[in-house]
């Protein structure tokens, strides 16, 4: 089988660990999804196709929980992804302005990367922090109260490269 | 062992009506024979339960039970106490056991299939004026009987594309999709291949197939048949005719030896669509799609219409058969080559020419090519077993007629009969052919009718009845869908004419030919075609034919008779 993605040893080392934690090989299709998003950043069609053959899937079936679970990208995403809820609290207090001032900061399109392909904007479903509504996240950290002085403030931090708190490197 | 098993019958009542089924029966079977129709989308008989469209609910008893003894609780007139579910469940995923019972008409049951079909309706197009499937629509039937007639939906409908190729014969209108899967499953489970699938979620679910690639395979057209609304369509189908104005005829498919089931539709003599017919013993509900084209053969462009003597056409058919009688008189070494795609009928009256125009040499041509193991067999020929049966051949056809070639070169034969085949694409050559008189009875043009002296046309297996038997040895007939386009003959009458010039009469009809062939041949004793069931009849053909070694390997429903068993 050949690894036309040049995934990571580390990634390919956690896959084979993963596998046999499972009575049945299909079962950890959704563990290999993440391991292959997180040292890709999405799931190319390559990659679909690598996992489906690796645990003697069909790449349609792979495909279908691609496409299925919103956490899960099939298109790449800038280094960056800015994730606005918009579901009801936030959307009440104005997530949807939010998210315009973000998008004109980076000057992209709903769902679509920055014209350099560094930040990624997109609206999510609840992120689980109603009481602080309007909440951003910008990859693992979460903003809250995000109105639009503080979306812009929150843009030119990232167009500064300022360096980010936690997450995957 | 399994038949002691299925004889045990278990009582369930549907409605109320008591049915006696083998356990284990799916209660929309079950509900079935009892006459009750349970509306349902996305179970089919032939593939996996999926539960998913929910159109099914029924509400669900059980016989009580006392819990410390088991016996039966029975109230007070003594009758079984039933103890009912108070939330419905799907009569899909139900399976018979004894006593249990299902509502399908009570007013739980049907606020469930009117609340399902309302959400059915909530996203679905108003298309039916130009939808293909309309007419023969599960969600137009069900919408009648379940629906409320207006909708009380007043946001938008979902947006979806409306002219997705999924392949070469396949059209998807996603919107018209009720997401029931049985598509995906017929691609999983029975067409192995699997690439079709459901994309994104909620309303916005799409069915859709792998980017890059195709449903391609050769049994695609099968997802059409199955699909319970105009989701997809066939592509040869699409915009061409109502269903409501076809006029469906029972036929068998002539591409292999499986002998497909299949319903012939037409209209006004013109056939539109070739779809399958139920059959459990041979095809299921499946049919491959190079079947389904088949129909194109009867207004080819290379169809003989027309008898045609020393190269000029004549509308005297009776003249040109009494033409090649003639040729078959007097001191003549004739060869009589017939087909594996001729009926059983004409396989015996051709058989019968041949003994009475003492034909030196009698033999078929043999088609074999690979096997696709579901319904394409390795034998292309539908019908070699007939002509085996009536005694035209003996052994199994070769591709290639190596014994006419030899008997030509050996000046052993000076006339052939050829039946429908072509003798050029049987290996023998254009020297060879010149040095023989040839007649030619047959239903297209081809090197061998261009060098024949009399060439009579035929008709093509939707233009007359008959029957087939196929590699079960499984007696099946095929009725006439559309009038003859070849001038007034059918091939039995072609036949029986000929015959009548040798001084023998027979009767054309197929019902006098069966009751001389019930008398003559063993293996048809008692047979008539009337007689003979729209599932077909299985024949016991005698221990020599059995013993052959029949090119088919296995396929749905067949399995060769293996090498010891042969002997024993």
């Amino acid at each position: 089988m050949e690894d036309v993605m040049n995934l990571k040893k580390e990634t390919l080392q956690k896959i084979d660990e993963v596998i046999p934690r499972y009575p049945e090989k299909r079962s950890a299709v959704l563990p290999l999804l993440h391991l292959v998003q997180e040292d890709q950043g999405f799931v190319s069609r390559d990659a679909t196709e690598w996992i489906a053959e690796k645990l003697g899937l069909k790449p349609i079936n792979v495909w279908e929980l691609v496409r299925f679970y919103p956490m899960l990208r099939d298109k790449p995403v800038g280094k960056k992804v800015v994730r606005v809820c918009r579901t009801l609290s936030c959307a009440l207090q104005g997530s949807y302005k939010t998210c315009k001032t973000l998008r004109d900061a980076f000057d992209c399109k709903l769902d679509g990367n920055s014209p350099d392909g560094a930040v990624t904007v997109e609206f999510a479903e609840c992120l689980a922090s109603c009481h602080t509504a309007p909440v951003v996240m910008v990859d693992d950290d979460l903003h809250e109260h995000v109105d639009e002085e503080k979306a812009k403030k929150i843009a030119g931090e990232i167009l500064n490269g300022q360096p980010k708190q936690g997450g995957s490197a | 062992m399994n038949d002691d098993k299925k004889q045990e019958l278990i009582t369930v009542y549907v409605d109320d009506r008591e049915v006696r089924v083998p356990p284990g029966t799916n209660m929309i079977e079950a509900a079935a024979k009892a006459g009750i129709e349970v509306p349902h989308y996305c179970y089919h008989p032939k593939l996996s339960v999926a539960g998913n469209c929910r159109m099914c609910m029924v509400e669900l008893g059980m016989p009580e039970k006392d819990r410390a003894t088991g016996k039966p609780v029975l109230d007070n007139e003594g009758n079984q106490k039933v103890m009912w579910i108070p939330k419905p469940a799907i009569a899909c995923a139900t399976k018979a056991m004894p006593g249990i019972r299902i509502k399908t008409k009570s007013d739980l049951a049907r606020s469930c299939q009117e609340g399902v079909m309302e959400f059915l309706l909530v996203n679905h197009p108003l298309d039916c004026p130009i939808c293909d499937q309309a007419g023969e629509c599960r969600l137009q039937e069900f919408a009648t009987d379940y629906g409320r007639g207006y909708s009380r939906f007043v946001e938008e409908k979902n947006v979806k594309p409306k002219r997705t190729l999924l392949g070469p014969r396949v059209m998807l209108d996603d919107e018209r999709c009720i997401l029931c899967s049985r598509c995906v499953r017929f691609c999983q489970e029975i067409a192995d291949d699997d690439v079709l699938g459901f994309v994104d979620r909620g309303s916005y679910t799409t069915l859709t197939c792998y980017p890059g690639k195709q449903l391609e395979n050769n049994y695609s057209l099968n997802t059409v048949d199955i699909c319970p609304v105009g989701a997809l369509t066939s592509t040869d189908f699409r915009f061409k005719m109502r269903p409501w104005f076809l006029r469906e005829t029972h036929s068998i498919c002539t591409e292999s030896s499986v002998g497909v089931n299949t319903v012939v539709s037409s209209r006004e003599g013109k056939i539109h669509r070739i779809t399958p017919r139920r059959n459990d013993e041979v095809n299921d509900t499946w049919m491959a799609d190079s079947g389904r084209e088949l129909y194109k053969q009867v207004e080819a462009k290379h169809r003989l219409l027309k008898a045609v003597v020393d190269s000029f056409e004549t509308d005297n058919v009776g003249g040109a058969i009494r033409e090649a009688a003639d040729l078959l008189k007097g001191e003549r070494k004739i060869a009589f080559v017939g087909s594996g795609r001729s009926s059983v009928e004409e396989q015996f009256l051709f058989k019968k020419l041949a003994d009475q125009a003492g034909a030196r040499l009698t033999a078929l041509v043999g088609r074999v090519a690979e096997g696709d193991g579901l319904l394409i067999s390795a034998d292309r020929n539908p019908n070699v077993r007939g002509a085996l049966v009536t005694g035209l051949i003996n052994e199994l056809p070769e591709a290639e007629l190596s014994d006419l070639e030899d008997a030509i070169d050996k000046e052993e034969i000076d006339t052939v009969v050829a039946y429908n085949e072509d003798l050029s694409a049987a290996g023998i050559s254009e020297q060879q052919l010149a040095k023989v008189t040839i007649i030619y009875v047959g239903t297209h043009f081809n090197e061998t009718s261009a060098r024949a002296r009399v060439v009579l046309p035929a008709s093509t297996v939707f233009e007359k009845n008959g029957s087939f038997i196929n590699q079960q040895y499984r007696l099946q007939k095929f009725l006439q869908a559309v009038p003859g386009r070849a001038e007034g003959q059918d091939d039995r009458r072609i036949l029986a004419g000929m015959l009548a010039e040798f001084g023998v009469l027979v009767s054309p009809e197929i019902d006098d030919v069966w009751a001389e062939m019930s008398e003559t041949i063993e293996t048809f004793r008692d047979i008539g075609f009337m007689k003979i069931p729209s599932t077909g009849l299985l024949l016991d053909p005698p221990s020599h034919l059995r013993d052959l070694r029949y090119p088919e390997g296995g396929s749905l429903h067949y399995e060769p008779a293996k090498e010891e068993a042969s002997v024993t």
